[in-house]
């Protein structure tokens, strides 16, 4: 029986030259009814453009297929070579034979239709269901989906839903149509660990259900090991590596796989806890923070009377000691990253206090921004924006000034002649050290990393890490590490706090909260971490919702009871 | 330096730039009365003579040299717009700035006075100005000045609102930086390609609604040469002497268009991700 698919020598290339300008430069592979290839690389690796060669996607982002062939199989039995099919054919592949989900779930849906309308033009289009016909399909399809109360859901408008329940909508208005292929491009990125989860057990429900084939793309090898059958791994537009799952795992041959492998961060349940760094109670705190309370109030009305307010941070402590690490995790909209702008004083604090002890300049606290491409003002040179917290600081511009540029620059691992540059010059990893070196600029104490190491690749990120703990080490640093991704909060952190809805819920060692959690939610959000260790496991449905944080003016929420798991281990009691 | 080199191999920023200096030696020979006659001087015997080696566009019904009063003209309507146009870039960045700056209250109150501004065409503006104040290169200058200010005032505080937004400027908040130091290095800094464009196509326009006050008889006062003057003098001979017409109206049109392409070239060239990497 032929494949499904079946992709030869596919070229791909961009620009008025297309030849010239080969994007994806001899991809080839095959691809059974009901089974899942995984196409795993960095950014700029062609992976995204190969997959939008399927159905030719990529014409409209200004891509030309320079030559190969690309053959599928449609559904009423014939084959067609989509490299030379016509825009009408085209039309027809990708409504019926093939469909398409998206990273980000907000921009791939119109905000001005409710989700319904959206999910019934699929229909409209697809199968020509018109009026109720066409309500009844949409509804079956948000339940397709699991989606709880679809009925009700069916008349929201995308902003009313959160980021899973957008992707689920995405996925249901894919599968609307019975496509033969689904072409999923990062689908759980910008989601949190929890909802990936989620999202990734519902694609394999889906596949069981339906027996439709997939092309998983990303750049997380940890994630897909769970669902696919194949994985081809991409670098500089050829696929360096393909074959069989378990294989490519087990026993990578190429050397790009096994680096690929090797930098994934692994999730070890805290056995991977730095061992260095034992925090000592003698020494004080260089921060601490007691009972940290920030609120938006949400007006409403004419007279912009309080109609209550978003409780974004709710009584939070810690303390920091001079050269340990605390890491902060928890998902979006639990509070670390408020916390941390707090503790810069970019967000004042409703109650509570943060007292930063005199350390060794003026402004003991720096801090590292998630997204190296928007925390560097473009328009000025790295000479210039190395030396902003100097000036802000008083200093002059002078020989000392400039030599600590150059010896900062090389400690991070910047060539010299960066200093007369731009920001966009750099690639995003050097950006980040970019931003690291101007955070030590004024010899900090503390350097506070706002999901620092999130945007980049994960062979970056590996090495970015490494360069974070060796400064840490030569400068006597402490870090508030805030992320989401618990693999790489285990490489770096020394204590880890874990936050939920606006709350500590656990916070303690590292290796003892990761090694035997103890608040539900830390387990679940353990559980939800993909690796490639754990590719057997099966996960499940959950739709447990993260509660709003909007309360009601004057509302407080109780004060927290906590209990000692061990020593430097506590947990949150959860009210029963 | 290299701005000018950019703009020498930049194809439309060659032409606009080229209209603009050929423009900008005029004005200067005009100024200096280094012209080919005397601007005011009026030939009797020569009157509505069509162009000739003598009189290279022709002469008027005073049978003065229209190519010398194109000049002079020239320099009378870029004296007023560059005037009109500093006047109105400056106070609708500091606006707009200190708006989005701001924000809530003073943002309500500035921009809300803008829109009012705003709401009247900007020819009648001007003339209202002008009918209060008098006619007069100052008043030209005055009112053209304030007619453009809310556009400026705009074109900043859009971007402002966004830019104050950005990590940058958070970042330059945790290092302790000053309000004028965010205001200027990170603010304004990028803020230099839109207002570039915008001043440039802003003189265009303040070229045009000089040359319409002019034309209505409240810009610049005979006997001075101005470009609108001209033509408002042309129109009853349109048919008997069309250079009368002619010759001003190219030029209004030509000078327009090369601070359009000069505006162009400028964006393209100034914005640091537009240029090559090796740069």
């Amino acid at each position: 029986m032929s494949p499904l698919l079946s992709v030869k020598d596919l070229r791909v290339g961009f620009g008025r030259e297309p030849k010239a300008n080969e994007v994806v430069k001899g991809v080839s592979f095959d691809l059974a009814a009901g089974e899942t290839l995984a196409i795993v690389g960095e950014s700029g690796s062609g992976k995204s453009v190969t997959a939008l060669s399927i159905n030719r996607l990529v014409d409209f982002g200004g891509g030309r297929i320079t030559g190969g062939s690309i053959l599928l199989q449609r559904s009423d039995g014939t084959t067609l070579d989509v490299t030379r099919a016509d825009e009408s054919a085209l039309t027809h592949v990708r409504g019926r034979d093939v469909g398409m989900i998206f990273q980000e779930p907000m921009t791939s849906l119109n905000p001005v239709h409710t989700v319904g309308a959206q999910i019934e033009e699929a229909f409209r289009l697809n199968r020509g269901l018109t009026g109720s016909a066409a309500t009844a399909a949409a509804k079956e399809a948000l339940e397709r989906v699991r989606i709880p109360d679809a009925a009700q859901r069916l008349k929201y408008y995308p902003h009313q839903l959160s980021g899973g329940m957008r992707q689920r909508v995405m996925i249901a208005m894919a599968i609307a149509s019975n496509p033969r292929l689904l072409i999923a491009d990062e689908p759980t990125t910008a989601l949190d660990v929890t909802v990936q989860a989620q999202i990734m057990a519902l694609l394999a429900e889906l596949r069981r259900e339906t027996g439709m084939a997939m092309i998983f793309i990303t750049h997380d090898i940890g994630l897909v090991a769970g669902i696919a059958d194949q994985i081809m791994v991409m670098q500089g537009g050829v696929a360096v590596e393909q074959g069989a799952l378990n294989a490519v795992l087990d026993s990578p041959q190429h050397d790009y796989t096994k680096h690929l492998l090797s930098a994934v961060p692994h999730f070890t349940a805290g056995k991977a806890a730095r061992a260095d760094g034992r925090r000592s109670e003698a020494t004080p705190p260089i921060i601490s923070v007691d009972n940290l309370v920030v609120r938006f109030p949400i007006a409403r009305g004419l007279f912009r009377s309080s109609a209550g307010a978003v409780h974004a941070v709710d009584g939070v402590d810690f303390d920091l000691r001079p050269g340990e690490t605390l890491g902060i995790v928890g998902e979006s909209g639990s509070g670390k990253s408020t916390t941390a702008r707090a503790v810069l004083g970019l967000v004042k604090a409703t109650r509570g206090r943060i007292d930063t002890a005199t350390g060794r300049s003026r402004h003991p606290v720096q801090m590292v921004f998630q997204d190296p491409f928007a925390s560097l003002n473009p328009r000025l040179d790295v000479a210039a924006l190395l030396a902003e917290p100097a000036i802000a600081a008083g200093q002059r511009v002078d020989a000392k000034l400039l030599d600590r540029m150059t010896f900062l620059l090389a400690r991070v691992g910047l060539p010299d002649d960066a200093l007369t540059r731009y920001p966009h010059q750099f690639s995003g990893g050097q950006r980040q050290r970019l931003c690291i070196a101007r955070a030590l600029m004024l010899n900090p104490d503390v350097v506070v990393l706002d999901e620092a190491v999130s945007a980049l690749d994960v062979s970056v990120q590996a090495r970015v890490l490494d360069l974070l703990v060796d400064l840490q080490r030569e400068f006597g640093l402490a870090y508030l590490f805030i992320s989401h991704d618990m693999a790489v909060v285990e490489r770096i952190a020394h204590r880890i706090a874990v936050m939920y809805a606006g709350q500590i819920v656990e916070i303690g060692d590292a290796a003892a909260v990761l090694s035997s959690p103890q608040h539900s939610y830390t387990r679940r959000l353990i559980a939800a971490v993909p690796a490639i260790e754990r590719r057997r496991e099966l996960f499940t449905i959950d739709a447990t919702q993260v509660p709003s944080l909007v309360r009601p003016a004057g509302f407080e929420s109780d004060p927290a009871v906590w209990r000692d798991a061990g020593l430097d281990h506590r947990v949150r009691v959860e009210a029963a | 330096m290299q701005i000018l080199r950019a703009i020498a191999r930049h194809p439309s920023g060659r032409i606009g730039a080229l209209i603009i200096l050929v423009y900008l030696i005029a004005a200067i020979l005009g100024a200096f009365g280094l012209t080919p006659h005397n601007a005011l001087q009026q030939f009797r015997i020569d009157r509505l003579k069509g162009p000739s080696l003598t009189y290279w566009t022709g002469t008027d019904l005073l049978g003065r040299d229209t190519m010398s009063r194109l000049m002079v003209g020239i320099g009378q309507s870029f004296i007023i717009a560059f005037a009109s146009v500093a006047i109105a870039t400056l106070a609708g960045t500091i606006i707009g700035l200190l708006a989005a700056w701001w924000g809530t209250l003073w943002d309500g109150i500035l921009m809300r006075l803008m829109d009012v501004l705003l709401a009247f065409p900007a020819i009648l503006l001007a003339l209202l100005i002008i009918a209060i104040v008098g006619p007069g290169t100052f008043t030209s200058v005055a009112a053209i000045g304030i007619v453009y200010t809310p556009i400026f005032a705009r074109v900043v505080r859009g971007p402002a609102l966004s830019l104050k937004q950005r990590d940058f400027v958070d970042a330059a908040r945790t290092f302790g930086s000053s309000q004028w130091f965010i205001l200027t290095r990170h603010l304004l800094l990028n803020l230099v390609a839109p207002l570039t464009v915008q001043v440039t196509l802003a003189l265009a326009w303040a070229l045009l609604t000089e040359a319409g006050l002019s034309f209505l008889g409240l810009g610049t006062q005979p006997p001075s040469p101005s470009l609108g003057l001209m033509l408002s003098e042309s129109r009853n001979l349109m048919e008997k002497a069309p250079w009368l017409m002619l010759f001003p109206a190219l030029v209004i049109m030509l000078g327009i268009l090369g601070f359009n392409l000069f505006g162009d070239a400028l964006r393209d060239i100034l914005d640091p991700r537009t240029q090559r990497r090796s740069a």
